[in-house]
């Protein structure tokens, strides 16, 4: 089992996430009212010093496991996709106060609805799915 | 062990977010959250309705230890690291969610208008959370990622495509904190 590595990265990331509050419903609240500095801190400095570990990836000064270069996959372009994509993530995200990662770390403190939360998002994964090549991008 | 059950800082947590993002790299795959919906959804079946969920979802183990990673990790958060659930919140924030009918405001990480046992079991309590997952769900996928894949992996490695969707996501939640949540309560 190479990739248990990947259970104790989850383990450890689900920790920092609910210790910085970064799982609360309230954190995000303010968030997006502009009320408070603490997301924007925890987000931006996230972003910051992962932008520096990008670049020392493109140079190679950091190569991964194996010794392979380290290239992050190229995001799908489209400018609808992403704003439209992006605005339905955020309604889901606004209301709920629950992202991707948070909604399977909110499992742990308040199990029912997150399974609601979750059993929704795969339903709208699946409508996703469904529609996919209909959709404009 | 006091530091671990408080709260920890906002310059605690960039820095640890930014050491997941590069152990997950370094261990070879590409940060993000969101694509395990759709993992789940093709170990469900869901090959049956459309061929975007014909994958192999056995290539995503890691993946999907990392999310039962986050599962377990959520479990210990809340048993035994988070005695304490309050949050600072600003003043105003407080006032404003009063106003709106909440209580015990910033006492806990999920209001009980929302996340509460007879809430969630109450037929306008259960579809705000099952909506809000749909559009979740959706949304990553139409988008292409979610706050780990793009607002974090997009943006620091300078993705245009991540930057727009960051921007559609504050459209979306500002649209759902300054309008829809007064609506809803």
């Amino acid at each position: 089992m190479k990739n248990i590595k990947f259970l104790f990265l989850g383990i450890f990331f689900a920790i920092v996430l609910s210790k910085t509050q970064a799982i609360s419903w309230f954190r995000f609240y303010e968030m997006f009212k502009f009320q408070s500095f603490h997301m924007y801190g925890i987000i931006g400095g996230a972003v910051i010093i992962s932008a520096i570990f990008m670049q020392l990836f493109k140079s190679g000064k950091i190569k991964d496991i194996n010794g392979n270069r380290i290239v992050p996959k190229p995001k799908k372009k489209g400018f609808i996709r992403t704003i439209l994509g992006g605005t339905f993530f955020g309604l889901g995200w606004g209301i709920s106060g629950a992202c991707a990662a948070p909604i399977f770390v909110i499992l742990g403190f308040k199990l029912a609805p997150a399974l609601i939360l979750l059993v929704g998002a795969l339903l709208g994964t699946l409508i996703y799915g469904v529609l996919s090549k209909k959709l404009p991008n | 062990m006091d530091i671990i059950l408080q709260p920890w800082a906002w310059y605690v947590g960039g820095p640890l977010i930014a050491i997941s993002l590069l152990l997950y790299f370094y261990f070879g795959q590409n940060f993000g959250a969101s694509t395990n919906f759709e993992t789940l959804c093709t170990m469900a079946g869901a090959d049956r309705f459309s061929d975007y969920f014909k994958k192999d979802w056995k290539d995503r183990d890691f993946a999907l230890l990392f999310v039962v990673g986050l599962i377990i990790g959520g479990f210990i958060s809340a048993y035994f690291l988070t005695p304490n659930q309050t949050i600072d919140l600003n003043p105003k924030t407080v006032t404003e969610l009063s106003d709106l009918g909440f209580s015990n405001i910033g006492n806990q990480y999920f209001p009980d208008e929302i996340f509460g046992d007879d809430v969630v079991f109450s037929l306008k309590g259960f579809l705000i959370l099952l909506i809000s997952g749909v559009f979740v769900g959706f949304g990553t996928r139409y988008a292409g990622g979610c706050t780990s894949g793009h607002a974090i992996t997009g943006l620091s490695s300078l993705q245009l495509p991540s930057l727009l969707a960051v921007i559609g996501f504050f459209i979306g939640g500002i649209i759902a904190t300054w309008f829809i949540i007064p609506l809803l309560f």
